[in-house]
């Protein structure tokens, strides 16, 4: 059918594919990640290595640029479904009791959205900016090279409580817009068939709780560690 | 027994044209035992011996099975009560002293005409195109002589309790039509008699669903609660997949 690219399911099947995509990004983000819990210069010289290879590998590159398309599109969409239902409902109800038929994650996924994206900018100035734009110190390596040293701006970062909480407050927003996200992702492109529905709620539940506690312990971590 | 007093906050508006508000009426000595609609008739009642207008509401059948009724009692269309309609409910269900807000069906797509009564023939033109099956598949003993699994015949049976009110589109925050058409897809599709037409009827009512300028569906699922009938968003699954499917092959 010609309308089937303006419709608003194959809209909602956009908006769902490109929010899985991200997920998947953000699992691997989430294991690179993970080397910022190696202590000492060891750590240092192995997270500035990979901070390194990340910058230049030309895969890595091809892979952000999806990332990048997957993020723009994914606001684009979601963006124009937003307005779209606002449209959809002109005049309010002066009362109205979503808190007893609706989750609160489920009617909130544009503030939540809308953290998201603030948190993105922050975080995209703080590291990727500084690192191919900033002025970064280096580590000197055993071997006499030198190398960018993002392991030490991350660190110093952390060491700022009330910057160690906003990424916590962060990670509790995105915690709660993939609590809706993954599960309604699932029902949008068809997958969620009654006899795994369980296996779906609560899968989708362990991702929407396990990715942001573990991305949030890293800063964590690292701030309690400065003390 | 001095029955039950109460202070209704209603939507009054004269025409589609007209702006609207709310009013503020009181009613005395109701009978528990009433219907919610039978409580507006006793509100009307008041309201003409007063030489005043009565306030104009959809109703027909007053026994759950037209669809007629539509209000939105404290933010709940059909009100608190799980699985019922406005005119099913009772007013035993509410205290001495309550302040009950009644709004009528809020979406673009259902323009109000007069105080709580919204035009829903958006509904009407959606099953226009495509709600239907275009050969004559006989009676009763025609549709006996095709065996159907019982598991399908139940599912499309569930499909088919949607007596088309619009309580999903108004509880949507959306205002997405998403479980009616997908209950009215189904209950055709699910069957043998429906497949010829399959595909054409789910791609003409999803297009007609989104030219009346109803919103996309967010699964919060709220319509599947609100839903006089029960109907599950599994339908709306159903649907979804049938028509990305069908697309997505041709
Ligand atoms: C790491 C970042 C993000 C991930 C992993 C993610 C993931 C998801 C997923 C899986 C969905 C569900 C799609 C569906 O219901 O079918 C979703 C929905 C949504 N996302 Fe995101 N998202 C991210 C960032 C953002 C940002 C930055 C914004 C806005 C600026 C945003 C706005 C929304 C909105 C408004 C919805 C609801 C769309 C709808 O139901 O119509 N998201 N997201
Ligand atoms: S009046 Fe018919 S369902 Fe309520």
């Amino acid at each position: 059918m010609n309308n089937y690219l303006t419709s608003n399911i194959f809209r909602k099947v956009l908006a769902s594919l490109s929010g899985l995509f991200l997920v998947t990004f953000l699992i691997g983000h989430l294991l690179g990640n993970l080397q910022l819990f190696i202590p000492g210069v060891e750590g240092q010289t192995q997270f500035n290595k990979y901070a390194f290879f990340m910058t230049t590998n030309p895969v890595v590159k091809l892979l952000s640029i999806i990332t990048y398309s997957a993020i723009f599109l994914h606001i684009f969409i979601t963006l124009y479904l937003v307005i779209q239902s606002k449209r959809a409902r002109p005049v309010q109800y002066a009362v109205s009791n979503g808190k007893d038929n609706s989750s609160w994650s489920s009617r909130n996924m544009s503030v939540l959205g809308t953290v998201l994206l603030f948190f993105l900018i922050v975080h995209l100035k703080s590291f990727w900016y500084e690192m191919h734009f900033g002025e970064m110190p280096y580590q000197y390596l055993s071997d006499g090279t030198k190398i960018k040293d993002l392991h030490l701006i991350t660190t110093s970062a952390f060491q700022n409580p009330f910057y160690t909480f906003f990424y916590v407050f962060c990670m509790v927003a995105l915690s709660l817009h993939l609590k809706h996200g993954v599960e309604s992702a699932i029902q949008t492109v068809g997958l969620k068939i009654p006899s795994y529905e369980k296996f779906f709620k609560y899968g989708a539940m362990l991702v929407a709780f396990s990715i942001p506690a573990v991305f949030a312990s890293i800063p964590i971590y690292l701030y309690v560690s400065s003390l | 027994m001095s029955g039950l007093d109460l202070t209704l906050k209603i939507w009054r508006q004269k025409s589609s044209v007209d702006n609207g508000g709310f009013e503020t009426y009181d009613v005395k000595g109701l009978n528990s035992h009433m219907s919610f609609l039978e409580m507006m008739d006793v509100l009307n009642e008041q309201l003409v011996t007063q030489n005043k207008e009565p306030v104009a509401f959809d109703h027909d059948c007053r026994e759950g099975i037209c669809g007629m009724c539509s209000m939105v009692i404290n933010g709940r269309p059909h009100g608190p009560l799980k699985g019922t309609t406005t005119c099913q409910l009772h007013m035993r269900h509410f205290n001495n002293g309550d302040i009950i807000t009644i709004e009528p069906w809020r979406a673009k797509a259902f323009p109000v005409i007069k105080d709580l009564v919204v035009d829903r023939s958006s509904f009407d033109r959606i099953i226009q195109s495509g709600g239907y099956i275009s050969v004559n598949t006989g009676s009763a003993p025609d549709g006996n002589a095709i065996p159907i699994p019982k598991d399908i015949a139940e599912e499309a049976f569930d499909a088919a309790a949607c007596i088309g009110c619009g309580a999903c589109v108004a509880t949507c925050k959306n205002a997405s039509a998403s479980l009616f058409v997908s209950a009215k897809v189904s209950q055709l599709s699910l069957l043998p008699q429906g497949q010829p037409e399959r595909k054409e009827r789910v791609n003409k009512m999803v297009a007609q669903m989104d030219s009346e300028g109803f919103g996309h569906c967010t699964n919060t699922g709220a319509c599947e609660v609100e839903c006089p009938k029960e109907i599950s968003i599994e339908y709306i699954r159903k649907m979804n997949l049938d028509y990305n499917v069908n697309n997505i092959k041709s």
